[in-house]
This record gives structure tokens, C-alpha cells and sequence, in this order.
């Protein structure tokens, strides 16, 4: 039982970091863009809150006082947040506006933003004129307060719902917000039909172009909160260098397969990724050889999840229909 | 409403054109020049800020840390051979407009067969020995593309999302290996391989122990010009790119073009694997691909698939990768930099080629638009 309610925390924690990045990049790819550049994004959220966060700090200990729980995690979010909406501008001010490959671009910005993070995080001390690395541990425990009296008091719903700080919950109800705003509102109809048929939505009167930009940078901006709580919960408030947020991103990208366009299906596939992903350790006498296969799984599961999409054609588990592709008014 | 018919009757102020006819060759690579100084430029920005030196001092510097002496030399072409290698296997997938993103798994693979030769035949003589490591290699990196393409040209399967996922399959696989190989017993490495016998090792020619690398990619560059160029195949690739349903008119069996091309997308990335393990580290790793197989997308591309450009592209970047890191040193910063301003010359590149296919009308410039 412990260990089942451990797996199962380890899972939502997993799973809360991914969340964020496929819920942002599917309100992205409603609107056609395919925007590789998640991972990257995930990064820029990730350093941009750990810097802001790390002068505030630096701050208030210069002037010998505490920091404030709620302006540590509000310059975090908002740093974050505006990296990733930078990021998503980027992308589209190539692909929408010059018309670079999307593929090609969001890896590029993969690779730069990647490289940008990690020289960051890992010279930030050096630059600001300190040694060692950094770590933010006021704002990290601000991001990890439970709630009072739910996390304590009910014993099993205590440890499995109420045992994480708010950026789990904040998770959960962007994607069901965000699944009902692109299924619901005149917006989201609009925006659905940039990604199915920019030709059809521009003829309508929709502007296309500003849907895409729209989408993107937001949808940048909701896939960096990943970055953030990657940073301030899962590394508890410092740099991890060996790319672990690069992995996650790539699964966030992979989960917006998995749940078929729909960010409500992303939040149960999300926590059985991170099930999944954790699996190996809570597995009695595997070896460490047998648990790097399993460390596969998540990536195997995927995989599956692609080829029976694919095999079964459902319509309405489809990816838009112009996903990836430019659109150039004077070229249909 | 009348606001907007009058601006409509002058000509918005900015047009785009698509080109109709291609741009001369020299214009268009006289763009991309441009777009290459002016990131570099940039770039120099950059480090001037963070480290505050004179750019064109950082510069030579970087110059120093990559082709500087003999020995950074060597070590730097035999970067670019791998770099180039991964660009010239990924040219025909890429070409057809197959993304194929799993160029680290495909490189891996191939890792794992060459290194799993030199960790069982190791009393085989090393001639025999590469001649079995070199088709081994390239079968292990093929099953790896043919994986994903048979189930795109059968299903339509999303093979960038595949390609992808096999990546992380393979670094799974190498984990796994490496903590079956391990030696000594709890490092949790491979170590070298072979390092007494170096059985399985290129060996030196010519006193050189990177030429064998050199030969194996020029050979690569060429073959793939001249396929992609000149063969029936390459005509064919060409085809399924441009539009599949042309290609279905035309006769061409299109799955068939697909699952048989990105097969020999991956095996051309598995004798990757096998340079990086024979030819260089003598060592497996989960670094061992170490993210040249997304480095080497951006070659291919950049490149528009002619493998001798993607020659220059690869020193460009080796040269960039090894000088900011020579710089961060220097410096006792992270040498992720390199990754950073990489990835700046590219944002900058793919910009620019959007004005060698399109033309901008401005309404002062061109009166007769107007009319």
C-alpha cells in the first residue's frame, strides 16, 4: 500500500510537468502549428522563472529581509510564463510569417533554447558573481505548500489528492478549461478551423495569421508552466543539466497523439505516463539492467498508441488537417 | 469601409510574391551568406556581453580551440564526418518529406552492433572484424527506420512522432547494454573497448588513426550526391516529395519508395554509430549520439540535400561547437553556448529563405502594382 500511494504520487508529480506541456502545445496545433519547439519552450519557462526568481531572492537577501511567498511564486509564473510566450513568437514569426519549415524550426529552437537553459543555469552563479549553483529555496517551498487541513486530515485522500502544491490542480484545470474553450466558444471554432482549412477560415473572414500567432505564443506560454514546475517542484528549486526537461518535453509532445487532440484525455494519459515512467523503481529484485527496459515502457506505450490511432481512423482522434503545413494566401 | 477600399486601391504597402522563376544560384547562396554573417554578428554580440572581450579576440580564440593545432584538427574533421554522415543518411528521407527525427536511435543502434562485435569477436583480426561491423551497423540503424516507415507507407503512421519515440527506445537499449557490458563491474560504463588489442579499432593510415573516417564519409557524400541526383531511386524520391498523388499517377509504388528509402535513411545513420564507436570513442553510451542526429537534420536542410554543402554547413558548426566551448572554458562558463549560438546562425539561415522564395513589392518601389 505505501508503496502503490508512492508510486502514485511519484506519477502525478511525472505527469503534472508533461500536462502543462501537451496542453499547450494542442492549443498550438488546433491552430496548425506543429511546434516541436516544446521541449525547448519547457526549457526557456524552466530558467526564465529559476533567473526571476533567483534576483528576488537575491534581493531580499540584500536588504535582509524574507521573501514573500506569493511574490516569489508570481514573479516565477510570470517570468515563465512570458519566456514561453517569447518562445511561441519566435516560432511563428518564422513559420507563419517567413514560412520556414515547422519541423526544422522547432527543433532549431529546441536546440537553442536547450543550449540557452542549460548555459544558464549553469553560469548564472558565475555571472552574478557567487559560487556553487543556484537554488531558490524559498520560492521552491512556496511552490510546494500543500494546502491546510485536505492535505493532513483525510488520511489516503490526503496522500494521493490533496499531497501536491497548486501548480497539480492549476494543471487540471487548464486542460479542462482550455478543452472546453476550443470545443465551446466561437473562438475555439474559429481557431479549429485555421488548423483544419486556413484557405476555408480565411474566406470566411477569420484571420488566419493572428490565430496562429495567437495560439502559439499562448499555447508557448502554457507549455513553459511545465519548465516552472519542472524546476521549482520536481528539482525542488535548482538547475538539473542533464536534460531532463528535454526528455519530458519530448513525451509532452507524444501525449498530444496520445490523447487524441483533446486536453482532458491529456490529463489521465499524463499521470499513466508518469505511472508508467516510475514503474521501474517500485518493482521488487528487478535488477538495474532489467529497469532501464523498463524505463522503455512509456516510450513503447506511445508508440502503440500511434500505430492504433493510425489503424483505426476514427475521425474525431484525427490530428487538424493542415497541421504542419504553411499557409500562403496567394499560393491555393 | 471606405478607409480600407482607398488603401486597397493604392496597393497594400507591403506585397509577397512567390518566385516563379528560381533564383540564380549565386543570389541565393549570396543570401544565406548574408543571413550567416549577420547571426554571426549577433552572436558576437552575445559573447561580448557575457564575457566582455573583444568578439573578433573570441573569435580567433574559437578559431584556436578548433582547428588551432594538428591534433584539434584531426579531431575536428573527424566531427565533421560524423555530422556529415548523419546529414547524408537523413538527405533521402528528408527529401521525400519523410521527418525522420530518429537519427540519435538509428545511431545508437548501430553503436550497439558495432560495439557488441568488438565485445564478442574480439579474436577475430580487425580487418575481418570491421568488414562484418560495417554492414551489421548499417542493418541495425535500417530495422530502425524500416520500423517506422513500413508503418507509414502501409498506415499513414505519424512518423515524426515515431522516429521520435525510437529514440528514447534505443537509449533505453544502450542502458541497458552498457549496464550489461560494464567493465569494471559498478562504474555503470563500458569503458574502452579492446584498449590493449584493439581489435575493432580503425586503424592508422598514412599514421593518421582519422583517415579511415574521412574515406568511409567521402565515399557516403559522393554515392548520395550522384543517387539522390542521378538514379531512377533518387528520381523517385524526388517525386514522392514533391506530392504523392503525382507520384501515384506517375506509376511509382509509392509505399514501396517510402519503407525502402527511409530504410536506407537509417542504415547510412547506423554506419554512423559504428564510426562513432569504432572510428572515434571506442567506447558505447547513451551520449554516444549525443543530439548530432537533431544537429544533422538542420545540415541536411540547410543544405537543400546537396551533400557537398553539407560539408561547409558541418565544419561551420563543428567549428562553433568546439570554439565556444574553448571559449567557456577559458571562461569557467558551461559550454552549452555552443548550443546557443548554433542555434541562432540557424534561426537566422531558415529566416533568409524565405527571401530566396519570395519576392517583396513595397508600394514607393513599384508604381505600376498600384494601378
Amino acid at each position: 500500500m505505501r508503496q502503490l500511494i508512492s508510486l502514485w504520487q511519484a506519477g502525478i508529480v511525472f505527469g503534472t510537468v508533461i500536462l502543462f506541456g501537451s496542453t499547450g502545445e494542442i492549443l498550438s496545433e488546433k491552430g496548425g502549428n506543429l511546434n516541436l519547439g516544446v521541449p525547448g519552450i519547457m526549457y526557456l519557462g524552466g530558467i526564465m522563472g529559476l533567473v526571476g526568481s533567483f534576483y528576488y531572492e537575491r534581493a531580499c537577501a540584500a536588504a535582509g529581509i524574507a521573501p514573500i511567498a506569493i511574490v516569489c511564486v508570481l514573479i516565477t509564473l510570470v517570468c515563465g510564463f512570458a519566456a514561453g510566450i517569447l518562445g511561441g513568437l519566435l516560432f511563428s514569426f518564422l513559420t507563419t510569417t517567413l514560412r520556414a519549415n515547422q519541423n526544422v524550426t522547432g527543433l532549431t529552437l529546441t536546440i537553442f533554447a536547450g543550449g540557452f537553459a542549460n548555459f544558464f543555469g549553469g553560469s548564472l552563479m558565475k555571472l552574478a558573481g557567487g559560487v556553487g549553483q543556484i537554488s531558490v529555496a524559498a520560492t521552491s517551498a512556496a511552490f510546494r505548500t500543500r494546502l491546510p487541513w485536505l492535505s493532513s486530515e483525510l488520511g489516503v485522500f490526503s496522500e494521493t489528492i490533496f499531497h501536491y502544491g497548486f501548480m497539480v490542480y492549476l494543471a487540471v484545470a487548464l486542460a479542462i478549461f482550455l478543452g472546453w474553450y476550443i470545443q465551446k466558444t466561437p473562438i475555439g471554432l474559429n481557431l479549429r478551423a485555421v488548423g483544419e482549412s486556413p484557405a476555408t477560415a480565411d474566406a470566411a473572414g477569420i484571420p488566419v495569421t493572428k490565430y496562429k500567432y495567437l495560439a502559439t505564443a499562448i499555447g508557448g506560454g502554457i507549455s513553459a508552466l511545465g519548465g516552472v514546475y519542472y524546476v521549482m517542484d520536481y528539482m525542488k528549486g535548482t538547475w538539473d543539466a542533464d536534460g531532463g526537461i528535454e526528455r519530458l518535453g519530448w513525451l509532452a509532445v507524444a501525449l498530444v497523439i496520445f490523447a487524441g487532440w483533446k486536453p482532458k484525455h491529456g490529463i489521465w494519459g499524463a499521470y499513466l505516463f508518469g505511472l508508467l515512467s516510475w514503474l521501474f523503481f517500485y518493482i521488487a529484485g528487478l535488477s538495474r539492467r532489467s529497469s532501464e527496459l523498463f524505463k522503455m515502457l512509456p516510450y513503447a506505450v506511445t508508440v502503440v498508441v500511434l500505430i492504433i490511432a493510425s489503424l483505426r481512423r476514427r475521425r474525431d482522434n484525427q490530428p487538424p488537417a493542415a497541421l504542419g503545413l504553411p499557409y500562403f494566401r496567394e499560393e491555393r | 469601409m471606405k478607409h480600407r477600399e482607398s488603401e486597397h486601391a493604392a496597393g497594400p504597402v507591403l506585397r509577397i510574391e512567390k518566385r516563379t522563376q528560381e533564383m540564380r544560384g549565386y543570389m541565393s547562396w549570396g543570401i544565406r551568406a548574408g543571413a550567416l554573417i549577420a547571426a554571426l554578428l549577433v552572436c558576437a554580440v552575445i559573447i561580448w556581453a557575457i564575457v566582455r572581450i573583444n568578439p573578433l579576440r573570441v573569435y580567433a580564440a574559437m578559431f584556436q580551440g578548433s582547428f588551432g593545432t594538428k591534433n584539434k584538427m584531426w579531431v575536428s574533421i573527424r566531427d565533421i564526418c560524423m555530422l556529415v554522415c548523419i546529414g547524408v543518411g537523413l538527405a533521402p528521407a528528408f527529401k521525400m518529406r519523410f521527418w525522420n527525427i530518429g537519427a540519435e536511435g538509428q545511431i545508437l543502434v548501430g553503436g550497439l552492433a558495432a560495439a557488441a562485435c568488438m565485445i564478442y569477436f574480439k579474436n577475430l583480426p580487425t580487418g575481418v572484424l570491421l568488414l562484418m561491423m560495417l554492414p551489421l551497423s548499417a542493418i541495425a540503424g535500417g530495422v530502425w527506420g524500416f520500423v517506422p516507415g513500413v508503418f507509414k507507407a502501409k498506415w499513414n503512421t505519424n512518423e515524426t512522432l515515431f522516429t521520435l519515440m525510437m529514440n528514447y527506445i534505443a537509449i533505453q537499449l544502450t542502458a541497458y547494454f552498457v549496464a550489461l557490458w560494464e567493465n569494471p563491474f559498478g562504474s555503470n560504463t563500458v569503458g574502452v573497448i579492446n584498449g590493449i588489442t584493439r581489435a575493432g579499432w580503425f586503424p592508422e593510415i598514412l599514421g593518421q588513426k582519422y583517415l579511415l573516417n574521412v574515406i568511409i564519409v567521402a565515399v557516403l557524400v559522393v554515392g548520395m550526391y550522384f543517387y539522390l541526383r542521378n538514379s531512377k531511386q533518387g528520381y523517385e524520391i524526388a517525386v514522392v516529395g514533391e506530392s504523392e498523388n503525382t507520384a501515384r499517377y506517375a506509376g511509382i509504388r509509392v509505399p514501396h519508395v517510402v519503407t525502402r528509402t527511409v530504410t536506407i535513411s537509417g542504415a547510412i545513420c547506423g554506419i554512423a554509430g559504428f564510426l562513432a564507436v569504432a572510428g572515434a570513442s571506442h567506447t558505447i553510451s547513451t551520449s554516444t549520439a549525443g543530439g548530432k542526429g537533431f544537429t544533422a537534420i538542420i545540415v541536411a536542410w540547410m543544405a537543400k540535400f546537396n551533400t557537398f554543402v553539407m560539408v561547409l554547413i558541418g565544419a561551420l558548426l563543428v567549428f562553433l561547437d568546439k570554439g565556444s566551448i574553448e571559449i567557456a572554458t577559458q571562461f569557467g562558463l558551461s559550454d552549452h553556448v555552443s548550443k546557443m549560438l548554433t542555434g541562432i546562425i540557424l534561426f537566422f539561415v531558415l529566416g533568409s529563405e524565405f527571401f530566396i522564395e519570395y519576392k517583396l513589392h513595397f508600394r514607393a518601389a513599384n508604381k505600376e502594382v498600384a494601378k
